[in-house]
């Protein structure tokens, strides 16, 4: 380690106007990044990690302002330069990639465009040669065909792609400092990897400082060298990364670390220690089948097939592929009381899967059996009506989106009593509310909330709720955890769990992240571009993997040293 | 793009025959006898009756109106009672007039809002931001007419800075050649620069009213679509690789700004149509809204049933045009079609 760090933030505070006052978002952080060092700033959601990095590239919001403190990026006082030095600076000697890569690129300029931009403004391309440079930038982080992707809009890119390409046009100046803000959240495991060993390698080959900013332990303890922790604006322990896994001493980093799913432990685990009672037994269930499916296929016209003039058209559409199988011919079974995780990277065909066993979407053939009786053979717009309707519930991905804002807590949860329970009298569709919220652990006080004034994890509880409302034999869950932060997600799980075993539902449990669904199911169904690739019990797939691609779906999950 | 524009002239034949339709029932069902009012005052019943037979209103409605789509088939619009010319002649005649008016108002607006709405959107919360607003507000809150006659009473009858608000020419002058009809353009083409100042200076009254009207619904989008992408990530990540403020502002915020602006314009276009009749009649422009009102008056049918299907001509061909602008600024358009 040098002795001058390249960069050094000490005692920042940062400040927002807001309408109720100033609130602080981070308070006395002291950051240092030594030249060639990784990183890592850990916390979760609030922590103030992402303000630290905006004070840094001084591109905090309009009400946002540094109070106190200082950040010296190679001696020089961040906070205090004028704007046009700092214009200088960014993209050229700090750079930052960021969270969401398409929203992150101009959706109408071409990339290779995006990329010039950077390199003629800080002077390292002219006229002549800028395309040359951004094709160059563009093969240095392994786009194939890199002259024709020049010409491409970001929409014609996959999440991956445009990551690469945001990483161009960050290293495209050859920065001193890269501050990477989630650089991998949205993207599916296995593109995650490639792109963070992309980032490792290029940063490493020349010599520059990275900062991490991630939500994932597993991330930060796998790329980094050192590691911060950061809780409610404040730095709360900073060590290397082997020791803060193996001797975490700030009990937040300690709760965290416990919270992180990884193989080998069960779900009561993640909680703190001594909050946790005895996990129930696993339900046996008598094993009957409650959903069967079977060779359940959907289609989808191919954009080219779906103008109706362009069929009539001559030159035809002879030898044209035929409709893309977003699922293709699959099956399996949910017995009574049994959880079956439904795995894959984006694209898989498990969301068409789910929403086609919900009824939300019409298959294009096979059969859905549920309690004997193919509901399949049911339109989706008829199934609302349907008496099984009620038996078949769903928990979304995204708590906050899946709420009515202009709901309380309360009418969300009494939502499917009104509407397919009978119930119409207030008085018991209320008593049956608080009944759920006590279920699922939501103190009766915040029911008359609206969503805007509730926790995601509060949010997440009124979603389930309103699923179990009606006592239904199968919950779909897509993804129920994707969005809260890792403790969130630990007492949300443990808590199907026990809703599971106290009402001895079904679980049909959609999700990207194998790990989880280790935790909370049975068995487990890999898929694969609209095909079941491996179907197994949960710890024989994840420990013994038969096929390639749960092999490298496995090895893709990044691991705390632990 | 040619089968695209295929496509979508196909879509506007629904749309077409309902304003055919549409427009024939309206000009029946309103009030006043077109007979009797061109048999004059005095006439006897006798006469109204022999008018209304050789008008042929006599037959009934679906002959009628037969009889008119077959006509309109052959490219002939009737003949205007009022002023014994064939509708055709007469709008072809008017409609550069108000096509010319319409035009240098919206581009006069847009060449003020667009600049506005962007300066007041990046320099949020400022004085000019207010100024912006108040501006707006305002245009949109007098009616056309009146600011038509205040601009009359400062500019003509009390600074006497501009010539009497009396058609696109003063008595003396001469139009110029006609090629596109345009006089601002066709004095150009003829080189003839004091018949251009003298269209100029009739046509600016008349056009900055329209452009006051427009103003307030191009400025306000154009503003709030600035914002709305100033804090979008994209032009985080062009803030954060250093671009310039004016490169940021321009490439990457103003282009994506554009597109909500684009679809505005049609809007404010079929608002500038109908703020037009008024305008026409306050500077006695001889344009085709002055002519429409002039017919409807006299319950003229033929004239009005014209005006309406020109307009819904005008107003398809302009939304075509809009889309294509749109799919020249959005790539995402031109594969999703």
């Amino acid at each position: 380690m040098s002795a001058v760090p390249l960069l050094d933030i000490s005692g920042l505070t940062v400040e927002f106007a807001t309408r109720r006052g100033v609130v602080t978002a981070i308070q006395r952080v002291d950051i240092s990044v030594a030249k060639g060092e990784t990183v890592g700033i850990v916390g979760e959601s609030g922590s103030g990690k992402s303000v630290t990095s905006y004070a840094v590239m001084r591109i905090l919001d309009r009400a946002g302002r540094v109070a106190e403190g200082s950040i010296a990026f190679s001696g020089l006082d961040l906070t205090h330069a004028p704007e046009s030095e700092l214009r200088d600076l960014r993209g050229r000697e700090m750079s930052m990639i960021f969270q969401n890569p398409r929203a992150a690129l101009n959706p109408i300029r071409k990339v290779g465009h995006q990329i010039e931009d950077v390199l003629r403004q800080h002077a390292r391309a002219g006229s002549g040669d800028a395309r040359e440079k951004a094709i160059e930038a563009l093969l240095q982080v392994r786009i194939q065909r890199p002259e024709e992707r020049y010409d491409a809009y970001p929409f014609e890119l996959s999440g991956g792609m445009c990551q690469r390409v945001v990483i161009a046009l960050a290293l495209a100046c050859r920065p001193e400092l890269l501050i990477a803000d989630e650089p991998t959240t949205g993207l599916d495991v296995t593109t995650q990897k490639a792109v963070m060993d992309l980032l490792v390698d290029l940063t490493r080959d020349r010599g520059m400082s990275t900062i991490l900013i991630t939500h994932d332990l597993g991330l930060a303890a796998a790329y980094c060298d050192k590691v911060i922790v950061m809780e409610k604006g404040r730095v709360v322990e900073t060590a290397a990364a082997r020791d803060i896994f193996t001797r975490p001493a700030h009990p937040y980093t300690r709760k965290l670390m416990r919270a992180t799913p990884r193989p080998g432990i069960t779900l009561r685990d993640l909680l703190p220690e001594g909050e946790a009672s005895p996990l129930p037994p696993p339900t046996s269930g008598d094993k009957t089948p409650l959903l069967k499916v079977e060779n359940l296929v959907k289609e989808y016209p191919r954009p080219d097939q779906r103008n109706p003039i362009a069929r009539f058209m001559p030159g035809g559409k002879a030898g044209a592929p035929g409709p893309f199988r977003a699922v293709d011919g699959i099956s399996f079974e949910v017995a009574r009381g049994e959880s079956v995780g439904l795995v894959g990277e984006s694209g898989c065909g498990k969301s068409t899967t789910s929403m086609m066993v919900m009824r939300l979407l019409d298959k294009t053939s096979g059969q859905i059996m549920f309690n004997g009786q193919d509901i399949g053979a049911l339109a989706a717009r008829d199934f609302a009506r349907h008496p099984l309707r009620s038996k078949i519930q769903m928990v979304f991905q995204d708590p906050t989106d899946s709420l009515n804002p202009r709901y309380t807590a309360a009418r969300a949860i009494m939502d499917p009593l009104y509407r397919l329970g009978g119930q119409s009298s207030s008085g018991t569709a209320r008593a049956r509310c608080e009944e759920l919220a006590r279920l699922v652990g939501l103190p009766a006080d915040l029911l008359d909330r609206f969503p805007h004034q509730l926790s995601g994890g509060q949010k997440a509880r009124v979603g389930i709720a309103r699923a179990i409302a009606l006592e239904p034999e199968l919950v779909i869950l897509d993804e129920p955890t994707a969005a809260l932060d890792v403790s969130v997600q630990a007492v949300v799980l443990n808590l199907l769990a026990d809703l599971k075993s106290t009402l001895g539902m079904s679980y049909l449990f959609v999700s990207h992240d194998l790990h989880v669904v280790q935790l909370l199911c049975d068995r487990v169904i890999v898929m694969n571009g609209g095909r079941i690739i491996e179907e197994g019990a949960a710890s024989d797939v994840l420990e013994r993997p038969q096929a390639d691609y749960t092999r490298q779906l496995i090895s893709a999950i990044p691991h705390p040293p632990v | 793009m040619l089968k695209l524009l295929f496509d979508r002239l196909l879509t506007t034949i629904p749309a077409l025959i309902g304003v055919i339709v549409v427009s024939f029932l309206l000009t029946r069902v309103l009030p006043g006898d077109t007979a009797a009012y061109f048999a004059g005052p005095a006439a006897t019943p006798q006469a109204i009756e022999q008018v209304r037979k050789q008008l042929g209103l006599d037959r009934p409605l679906p002959e009628q109106f037969e009889h008119y789509v077959l006509d309109l088939a052959k490219g002939n619009l009737g003949q205007s009672l009022t002023t014994g010319q064939p509708v055709l002649s007469d709008i072809k005649a008017r409609l550069p007039a108000s096509a010319e008016l319409t035009l240098f108002g919206l581009i006069l607006a847009l060449l003020i809002a667009v600049p506005l709405g962007v300066a007041a959107a990046v320099k949020q919360g400022s004085t000019l931001d207010h100024a912006c607003r108040a501006i707006a507000t305002a245009g949109v809150s007098l009616p056309v007419f009146f600011t038509g006659l205040l601009l009359v009473y400062f500019f003509y009858f009390i600074l006497q800075w501009s010539p009497a608000p009396l058609g696109r020419l003063d008595v003396f002058a001469s139009a110029p050649n006609e090629v596109t009809g345009f006089y601002l353009i066709d004095s150009l083409i003829a080189r003839d620069g004091e018949t251009f100042r003298a269209s100029l200076a009739q046509i600016l009254l008349p056009g900055i009213t329209l452009a006051i009207f427009s103003l307030a619904p191009i400025a306000r989008i154009t503003r709030a679509s600035m914002l709305s992408v100033l804090s979008s990530e994209f032009v985080r990540t062009a803030r954060a690789s250093g671009l310039s403020a004016r490169m940021v502002v321009v490439t990457y915020a103003f282009r994506n700004a554009m597109l909500p602006v684009v679809t505005t314009l049609g809007m404010v276009f079929s608002f500038l149509l109908g703020a037009n009749v008024l305008v026409e009649k306050v500077f006695a422009w001889p344009g085709i809204g002055s002519y429409a009102v002039e017919a409807l008056i006299a319950s003229d049918f033929a004239p009005v049933q014209g005006f309406v299907l020109t307009m819904a001509i005008l107003y398809i061909v302009l939304n075509l045009l809009i889309d294509i602008a749109y799919r020249l600024i959005d790539p995402r358009m031109r594969s999703a079609t």
